[in-house]
């Protein structure tokens, strides 16, 4: 009796980890775009979507498996995000940032309802890469679910490490604080922001493709997640990375361990997180580098 | 003297329109100019990007739903009852946002909006996946019959026609003064001694009431509420609606909802284009027409009086 309770106790918290590991993923990618740019990237959610279906189609009309997807898609999406932000982003970096919100609101419509026009909206089954797994005795742990959770966590750490402990990121960092005085030190920082949206993006499909084996690869898949990562990152703060990724593994933890206990209301803790959060610390969950107002 | 004739010109076309035009899709459009008013009310002029104001339209429009559904009230207390509900959970969603402004709030009020569409979809009043149906057209003031959409057109007309009377009054007084002084420069005006915050969840309960109207009047309308008017894309909706017509101009909106409504029904058949058409429209106004359709005809129309006046007093 108690073993069926742990069982499911461990099978729902390795979900949580795993939709935590895209979450953390995610709300990353945004924490980086929007650091620099002050661009809240709500085409995030799509960008994603557009992973896993260039994963989809790489399986099913050029025959590349899965481990040859894990390259190419994240370059795909990311020269898909570097037009975009030539095209779309740069005309509105100096308005207020609401338009770009907005903008990337746009796009978002336009993919998604692209998408859905060619391929439906039913979901398409992609096949995990790596099939069977290992039993733990109080657990059976899929290899696959097992990859995942290590590859997010090395993509969230090795982004960290690139970031803080890099000379690039050090120019990254400063372009946040001081564009002008970055690029009178000869760094062409439209090109950077250019690049690192690009990059940025770029997650955002490779998470789209490590989800397309877990999740079916579906128009919608987009928008349903960037549903929940804006409340992460209002309860983690868009200023810092870790702030980002840890709030996305833990909020996915607790997602899971509320389904256990009280399955109506996993698709709204989250939220109501969101809401205490907000009224504990009114002064803002926003870290300090948040530079609108 | 024009503008009364305008005004009386106006009131002509619309007390008519039902003769030549579908009544719905006439209902459908006012509806949307309520909404985009309401919405207008707080980006236009408060300056606050109410990402999630779906919630307030498709909570109105439950609540009417409800009340009609569960009492005989008349018609117009079902719909000013979705009102009042809407502007009690703005109080409350405003309590909480409206001490962030700009990305913040937006992010804010988007992620609540989802959470009250999940509240919503577990309730068991709603209906849940399959909505409310059915929601009666009960009788006007308990007496006058309005099941058939000629007749209930004028009562749409005139809510609107109240409403839009509303919104004038508030972006015309000095609260409407102090909302634009807010939205311009909030430090200042907190030291003329104003709260700004007092302000702006006044702004944002009065939005909250009016989207609820509209919601309600939908609900009527249709005679069903469902999901999707609590829905992101509904949101999304409006926010186009309004940057279309022209943002902070009185009439903007207004247009812009005519627009949108007109275009959605055309494209209606068309799957998945309405969406994407939305999209792209939205994009293109961001990018090439930031003040709207009425907002560059306005400044069309001005720089030509100008042109006429140079050229008048230089001959």
């Amino acid at each position: 009796m108690s073993n069926i309770s742990t069982q499911l106790l461990f099978g729902q918290l390795l979900i949580g980890l795993i939709n935590g590991s895209f979450y953390a993923m995610l709300s990353m990618g945004l924490a980086i775009i929007f650091g620099l740019m002050n661009v809240v990237n709500f085409a995030h959610g799509a960008q994603y979507m557009l992973g896993a279906f260039a994963a989809w189609i790489l399986l099913n009309h050029f025959g590349i498996s899965y481990w040859g997807a894990l390259l190419i898609a994240p370059v795909v999406v990311a020269l898909f995000g570097l037009v975009m932000e030539r095209l779309v982003l740069k005309p509105l970096q100096n308005l207020d940032h609401l338009y770009s919100l907005l903008a990337t609101y746009s796009v978002t419509l336009i993919v998604e309802g692209l998408v859905r026009h060619q391929y439906g909206s039913t979901g398409m089954p992609y096949e995990s890469p790596l099939p069977g797994g290992i039993n733990l005795g109080f657990m059976f742990l899929p290899w696959y679910r097992l990859l995942v959770l290590v590859f997010s966590l090395v993509t969230c750490i090795g982004t960290w490490l690139l970031i803080e402990h890099t000379k690039l990121g050090a120019y990254l960092r400063a372009a946040n604080e001081n564009p002008n005085m970055v690029e009178s030190f000869g760094i062409n920082v439209p090109r950077m922001i250019t690049l690192t949206y690009a990059f940025g993006v770029g997650l955002a499909g490779l998470s789209g493709v490590m989800a397309a084996p877990i999740y079916q690869v579906s128009p919608s898949m987009g928008s349903s997640i960037m549903i929940v990562i804006f409340a992460v990152v209002v309860i983690g703060g868009m200023g810092s990375i870790i702030g980002a990724v840890a709030t996305g593994y833990l909020l996915g933890l607790l997602e899971a361990i509320t389904k256990v206990f009280y399955p109506q209301g996993a698709s709204m803790v989250i939220f109501v997180v969101m809401i205490v959060a907000l009224i504990a610390r009114p002064n803002g969950i926003f870290s300090a580098r948040e530079k609108t107002s | 003297m024009t503008r009364t004739l305008l005004l009386l010109a106006l009131a002509v076309v619309a007390c008519a329109a039902p003769l030549f035009v579908y009544p719905v899709l006439l209902m459908t459009v006012l509806c949307f100019v309520v909404f985009a008013c309401s919405f207008n009310l707080l980006l236009g002029y408060a300056g606050l990007l109410c990402f999630g104001h779906a919630m307030f339209f498709g909570g109105g429009a439950y609540i009417t739903g409800y009340v009609l559904k569960s009492s005989s009230v008349p018609v117009e207390v079902g719909i000013l009852a979705g009102a009042a509900a809407a502007a009690a959970l703005g109080y409350v969603v405003g309590l909480v946002a409206v001490r962030r402004s700009g990305i913040q709030f937006a992010m804010i009020t988007f992620a609540i909006a989802q959470f009250v569409y999940f509240l919503l979809l577990q309730a068991s009043f709603t209906g849940g996946e399959d909505g409310m149906q059915r929601i009666p057209r009960n009788a006007l003031l308990g007496m006058i019959d309005v099941s058939k959409s000629s007749v209930f057109y004028y009562v749409i007309l005139a809510l609107t026609v109240a409403s839009i009377a509303l919104f004038y009054r508030i972006v015309h007084s000095p609260f409407g003064e102090i909302l634009r002084a807010i939205r311009d420069n909030e430090a200042r005006v907190e030291s003329l001694g104003f709260k700004p915050e007092r302000f702006k969840l006044i702004a944002f309960v009065l939005s909250a009431a009016m989207a609820g109207l509209a919601g309600g009047m939908k609900a009527t309308v249709f005679q069903f509420a469902t999901l999707t008017d609590v829905s992101w894309p509904v949101s999304g909706e409006v926010i186009l609606m309004t940057l279309l017509g022209g943002l902070g101009t009185l009439t903007g909106p207004m247009v812009g909802a005519g627009i949108v409504i007109v275009l959605n029904d055309y494209l209606a058949g068309f799957g998945e284009w309405s969406l994407i058409a939305q999209g792209a429209i939205m994009l293109l106004v961001i990018i090439f027409l930031r003040r709207g359709v009425v907002g560059e005809l306005g400044a069309y129309l001005n720089r030509h009086q100008i042109a006429r006046k140079t050229w008048i007093s230089g001959a």
